[in-house]
């Protein structure tokens, strides 16, 4: 019988599973991070990029972990600075595919001024952030995505703050593409995110992925998600009205700017490693 | 019976055979996935049934690599077996996965799968146009209903389970 599952399991060469590592996720069952990771490697075997090709970056947390599930070239990096990273490894290695995953807490709050310049910079690479409005790793702190009376032990009743708005941020400090998916519908996040790594510039894609440990109520999400009732607009403020108006389960592209990539023009094209070391010696 | 939204167009006995073979593979992986999950978070009896699951599975998949001849159901399926919108029928709901889950909660999961599937084999009989494709489509019909009453006779050997199942004794806490 094993031998058999194996049969069926070698004809699958060429498809998404070969973006996947051997390495088992140990996020929570039901996590919508689980989805995102399918996404993932579904949009990877569309594009038919070599996984060497592609470099996945993080920062810290639940979402951070993906790197490692796939097998694709990964960088687990410092909380909140993974569009840091990413910026430095596109510019000089512009021939990679980069796709750069984090969440709420590590992209909007750590990492939250690399967020709104990374939009601004423009460099050709797409930021997924698994938005589950908590911090999970950490065990259940509000972000800044949380609603203002979502009641925890931390803070009792609630913040009370305005929550982070990230489409609006991004759009306002120039990201190229901006979309929102919802991490129970695989399928379609896939799509979507074939079309943000293609698209040129710093592409941001919001995946609504439910935290079902410490914000269980988000299992009701899947019903409150729809499709966006119109196409993508490359129009800045046709996109700023329609992002700040919708009801933040609008699912889909909501906008796809036509700004050029920055892309820096070194004046070598190498550099021997040993120079650099010179710099550092004692 | 209404047609499932975002499924793959079946045209032809090939693509038949491909979607179907397809259904069975993504079910395995599905499967795989789900004992994975709970390897990880040590729930022993879920490992064994998922992974029979996905055995059971593969065993469909072989039988329509079976009947399907000279027909390479590996390319049809690949081609012809995408879902535009939501999953393939039998890909159990990831989301709906919990770490203290019961065997019934996983024969719940199978059940909707075999159900939907079903449901895409019957539209197929109600509107394919090629006779072959109706007959074969039939089969299926005729397979996938057998798959839905095994599950009902293994849910007799696995009650409900009582309310408190999820109640974990050293439950995640929100730290303070």
């Amino acid at each position: 019988m094993e031998e058999m599952i194996l049969t069926v399991d070698t004809q699958l060469a060429c498809k998404p599973s070969d973006y996947r590592s051997d390495v088992k996720p140990v996020w929570c069952p039901g996590c919508g991070d689980y989805h995102v990771l399918m996404a993932f490697t579904r949009a990877f075997a569309q594009l038919a990029v070599p996984a060497e090709q592609i470099a996945v970056i993080s920062g810290i947390g639940c979402s951070s972990r993906i790197p490692a599930y796939t097998n694709c070239y990964g960088f687990h990096g410092v909380h909140g600075r993974s569009l840091a990273l990413a910026s430095g490894l596109k510019v000089t290695r512009p021939d990679l595919t980069v796709v750069v995953a984090s969440g709420d807490g590590d992209g909007y709050s750590i990492g939250g001024n690399h967020f709104l310049h990374a939009c601004r910079r423009n460099i050709d690479m797409t930021y997924v952030v698994m938005d589950n409005r908590v911090y999970g790793m950490t065990k259940g702190q509000p972000s800044p995505t949380t609603e203002p009376d979502f009641d925890t032990a931390i803070s009792p009743g609630g913040t009370g703050l305005s929550p982070f708005h990230p489409l609006v941020n991004a759009l306002a400090s120039g990201a190229n593409f901006i979309a929102r998916c919802f991490a129970g519908e695989p399928n379609e996040t896939a799509a979507i995110l074939v079309e943000a790594i293609r698209h040129p510039g710093f592409s941001f894609v919001e995946i609504l992925s439910p935290c079902v440990t410490y914000r269980p109520d988000q299992k009701a999400w899947k019903d409150l998600v729809h499709p966006a009732p119109v196409g993508a607009t490359n129009d800045p403020a046709k996109a700023a009205r329609r992002i700040m108006t919708d009801d933040g389960f609008n699912i889909g592209i909501l906008y796809r700017g036509e700004r050029r990539p920055y892309q820096p023009k070194f004046g070598r094209q190498s550099l021997d490693p040993s120079e650099l070391e010179q710099e550092f010696e004692i | 019976m209404s047609k499932t939204p975002g499924a793959p167009t079946v045209s032809t006995l090939a693509d038949l055979f491909g979607a179907a073979y397809q259904i069975e593979i993504d079910a395995v992986e599905r499967y795989k996935i789900l004992a994975d999950q709970m390897e990880i978070h040590n729930n022993p009896e879920m490992v064994d049934v998922f992974r029979d699951l996905a055995r059971a599975e593969g065993i469909h998949a072989e039988e329509i690599r079976r009947q399907a001849g000279a027909i390479d159901v590996v390319e049809h399926g690949r081609r012809v077996g995408k879902w535009t919108k939501g999953e393939s029928p039998e890909e159990a709901d990831l989301g709906a996965a919990h770490y203290m889950m019961t065997p019934w909660h996983a024969l719940q999961m199978a059940l909707a799968g075999e159900k939907r599937a079903l449901a895409f084999f019957t539209h197929i009989v109600e509107t394919a146009k090629d006779q072959k494709v109706i007959k074969m489509a039939a089969e299926f019909v005729e397979e996938e209903t057998e798959h839905v009453n095994l599950v009902h006779r293994l849910l007799r050997k696995y009650p409900v389970p009582p309310e408190s199942w999820p109640q974990d004794p050293d439950p995640p806490v929100s730290q303070e």
